[in-house]
């Protein structure tokens, strides 16, 4: 319980003092998951729906696949994203490795499947609804994926936010693909596995409070977001 | 006013339809014309539902052929509709739900929201036109669902039931509307429980009872003098739903 | 559309930096989370940093990743402190040159309880004996980092096969000095530290140091500059003038200054022969 009200008055303690380390530290954190997320659903969403509205052999299997995909390790993608940008790797002339780059492509493969499987989902139950009368109105597959992802945009929007939750928390593939440089690829996770390795559990604590905090207030907007827009157009 | 073919007479030749072992649609041969109101009623399981899709094309025939005078081109503009018991709409406004429609007729962008308002006023619901379109009554919803049919102008309109689950205030707005429609030109093929709708609102009645058409005739004389037994059992209420 | 347009604002906000941080002088060193930990890198790398405007970005892993990271080409200079290991490197071919940098030591941590009754002694492996005779609970690192494969000598010079002997009371982690120390300070059990970390661990428990001083506890950091014929990528020049500044009368000097807690943890030995 003491360190827990430490690491309490530690994370307060940082935070009225905005040290310029830890504000970079946390700008890093969200600019390289949101831009994960934003391109895991660039990818993701259309995938999903796509999957959705189509008909094809094998349908039942890729949805098994995808379905499972959504649990890869983040550890695994790391150590995969990091052969493949290593210099003596496939992709290793970019030099992207132990780069922010190199993480966000990195929480990029971890959140695609997710957001993929899970508009998937959303797409299809609703899909089932619309269907007849989507066609009968003369709209071709694809637009009907279009414009189903429109219309389930509330749904989409709590799935984005659990795709930047599970991005803005994992530390397995960015600390092997990042390095964990300081100054160049430390963020908010990888400063907590640093210092709580390093025996500074208050701190590490106090950091993690920080994560926290960040990301309920992320959640907060975005539902408050949701709700107004909601409300509007039912 | 373009000159094209019609779209119909449209010709059933001994449409089967079957689902497993089951034969929902049992060889069925008919045409419809152009002109007449076409109602089509029959117990539950008779097949009308089934029947009305194969028309409109979201079902395709397991045997036999279903011909249009002239085919739709595809990929353009549809010229047949149709409208469910449930209106199935988008999270959009009552506006929006109509201009959506004309945009799949490749209407141009220009013209869209014009002719979606004039469609909502056809249909009475022009004050709604930018109220969400899920927050509508469910008769206000159905009003909106035709507005979206109007918009479009088919030729053939194909409703399923389309005041089943409406109370009796809501089903004559529903019915005023599509008289309105047949008036501008549009053919009505209807299924309907409702037997007093059926003699409102039909010029035809087809029957029919496990997957065939077992009775056609004109409305008033059909409902008054059936001539088929099973006709004359269902209108008599004997017939097993 | 407003949803569309706060999404491609943030996306751009998001991008706008990565572009920032591609900066045309810097090189990355592969080198040890103890080194890394001890806080040496944030007080040397920004004089350096300011003298000669090379960014030096440190990733910090066990020694043997730390090798393996600059053989696949990954890293252009390696700072770590296992002779033998580096010496594999350079035959390798991968390595240039080997340069002694400075040497800081070892030292057996346990907990005050003293179980294996080892406290104030000045060998070793006397120490490591009891240990193993006492099956008092002993943390180790596992990861093939310097330290442990100081702690692996250690016992053959003890004549311990480790292997044979190790029972439930051996734990090997897999994990850095850091995490090691904190299973330690859980366990209450006896651990091989560089004092650099232990002297900025801060949950220490019930532990401490127990034996220090022995010469056989002695730690020598070199610095290899990649080799540039076997990985075209590296940055010879940039890593060669890191190299020559650590090995300089003034990077040499700035190291003996660092101090925690009023402490010197490193020794500078650059150009000592045998090291």
């Amino acid at each position: 319980m003491n360190s827990i009200a430490e690491a309490a008055a530690q994370a307060f303690g940082l935070i009225l003092a905005a040290d310029p380390n830890l504000v970079g530290i946390v700008l890093l954190s969200l600019q390289v998951s949101l831009a994960s997320v934003t391109t895991a659903c660039i990818l993701g969403l259309p995938l999903g729906a796509a999957i959705a509205v189509n008909e094809f052999p094998g349908k039942r299997f890729v949805v098994v696949v995808l379905n499972a995909l959504m649990g890869l390790p983040p550890v695994v993608v790391g150590l995969f994203v990091y052969l493949m940008l290593s210099r003596a790797g496939p992709l290793g002339v970019f030099g992207i490795l132990f780069t922010p780059t190199a993480m966000v492509i990195a929480q990029t493969i971890l959140i695609a499947p997710l957001m993929a499987a899970l508009s998937r989902q959303v797409v299809a139950d609703a899909w089932s609804e619309y269907r007849e009368q989507l066609r009968s109105l003369g709209e071709t597959r694809l637009g009907a994926g279009a414009t189903l992802l429109w219309d389930l945009r509330f749904t989409l929007a709590t799935l984005v936010m659990a795709g930047f939750g599970r991005a803005a928390s994992e530390v397995g593939a960015v600390i092997i693909v990042g390095g964990n440089i300081d100054g160049v690829t430390r963020v908010m996770t990888t400063t907590i596995a640093l210092e709580t390795s390093k025996g500074d559990l208050p701190l590490a604590l106090g950091l993690g409070f920080i994560l926290l905090l960040i990301v309920f207030l992320l959640n907060a907007g975005a539902y408050v977001v949701k709700e107004t827009a909601q409300r509007r157009y039912g | 006013m373009r000159a094209r073919f019609s779209l119909l007479p449209l010709r059933l030749s001994d449409v089967v339809f079957t689902v497993g072992p089951r034969r929902i649609i049992d060889g069925i041969s008919l045409q419809l014309d152009a002109g007449l109101r076409t109602v089509i009623i029959g117990p539950n399981g008779a097949g009308k539902s089934v029947l009305l899709r194969l028309c409109h094309g979201l079902l395709r025939p397991t045997g036999g052929s279903i011909d249009w005078n002239a085919p739709e081109i595809a990929g353009g503009a549809r010229r047949q509709a149709m409208v469910f018991q449930r209106p199935v709409l988008l999270r959009r406004s009552a506006l929006g739900n109509v201009t959506y429609a004309l945009k799949l007729a490749n209407v141009p962008m220009g013209e869209r929201e014009e002719r979606a308002l004039e469609a909502l006023r056809k249909v009475g619901l022009e004050a709604y036109a930018n109220h969400s379109a899920r927050v509508l009554s469910g008769g206000e919803q159905q009003r909106l669902a035709l507005a979206r049919v109007w918009a479009l102008r088919p030729e053939v309109l194909f409703l399923d039931e389309p005041t089943a689950s409406l109370d009796p205030g809501a089903t004559q707005e529903i019915e005023k509307v599509i008289e309105a429609l047949h008036a501008a030109g549009t053919k009505i093929v209807l299924v309907t429980h409702n037997l007093g709708q059926a003699s409102r609102l039909g010029d035809e009645i087809l029957f029919l009872h496990q997957g065939r058409l077992v009775e056609r005739a004109p409305a008033d004389r059909f409902l008054k003098q059936p001539a088929s037994l099973e006709a004359a059992k269902f209108l008599e209420g004997e017939l097993p739903w | 559309m407003v949803v569309a347009r706060r999404a491609f604002v943030a996306l751009l906000v998001a991008l706008v930096p990565f572009a920032a941080q591609a900066q045309d002088k810097f090189i990355t060193v592969a080198s040890t989370t103890s080194t890394e930990q001890s806080g040496l890198f944030g007080f040397l790398l920004p004089v350096f940093q300011k003298k000669t405007g090379i960014q030096v970005r440190v990733v910090a892993l066990g020694t043997g990743q730390a090798l393996d990271v600059a053989r696949r080409g990954d890293a252009d200079v390696v700072f770590v402190h296992a002779k033998s290991a580096e010496e594999k490197f350079l035959s390798e071919g991968h390595g240039v040159k080997r340069y002694p940098v400075m040497y800081n030591d070892f030292v057996l941590i346990g907990p005050k309880s003293d179980p294996a009754k080892i406290a104030g002694g000045k060998d070793t492996l006397v120490a490591l004996k009891k240990i193993q005779a006492a099956q008092a609970p002993f943390v180790s690192r596992g990861d093939r980092s310097g330290t442990h494969m100081a702690e692996l000598t250690l016992w053959k010079d003890a004549g311990i096969e480790i292997d044979k002997s190790k029972g439930p009371w051996y734990r090997d982690t897999g994990q850095g000095m850091g995490p090691a120390l904190n299973t330690a300070s859980s366990l209450n059990a006896y651990v091989l530290a560089d004092r650099g970390t232990w002297l900025a661990f801060k949950n220490r428990g019930g532990l401490a140091i127990l034996v220090e001083g022995d010469k056989r506890l002695f730690n020598q950091y070199g610095v290899i500059l990649v080799n540039p014929d076997k990985h075209p990528t590296v940055k010879k020049d940039l890593g060669q003038t890191f190299i020559d500044w650590l090995v300089s009368p003034e990077g040499q000097k700035l190291i003996a200054d660092y101090k925690v807690g009023g402490e010197q943890l490193f020794f500078p030995n650059a150009g000592q022969p045998g090291v």
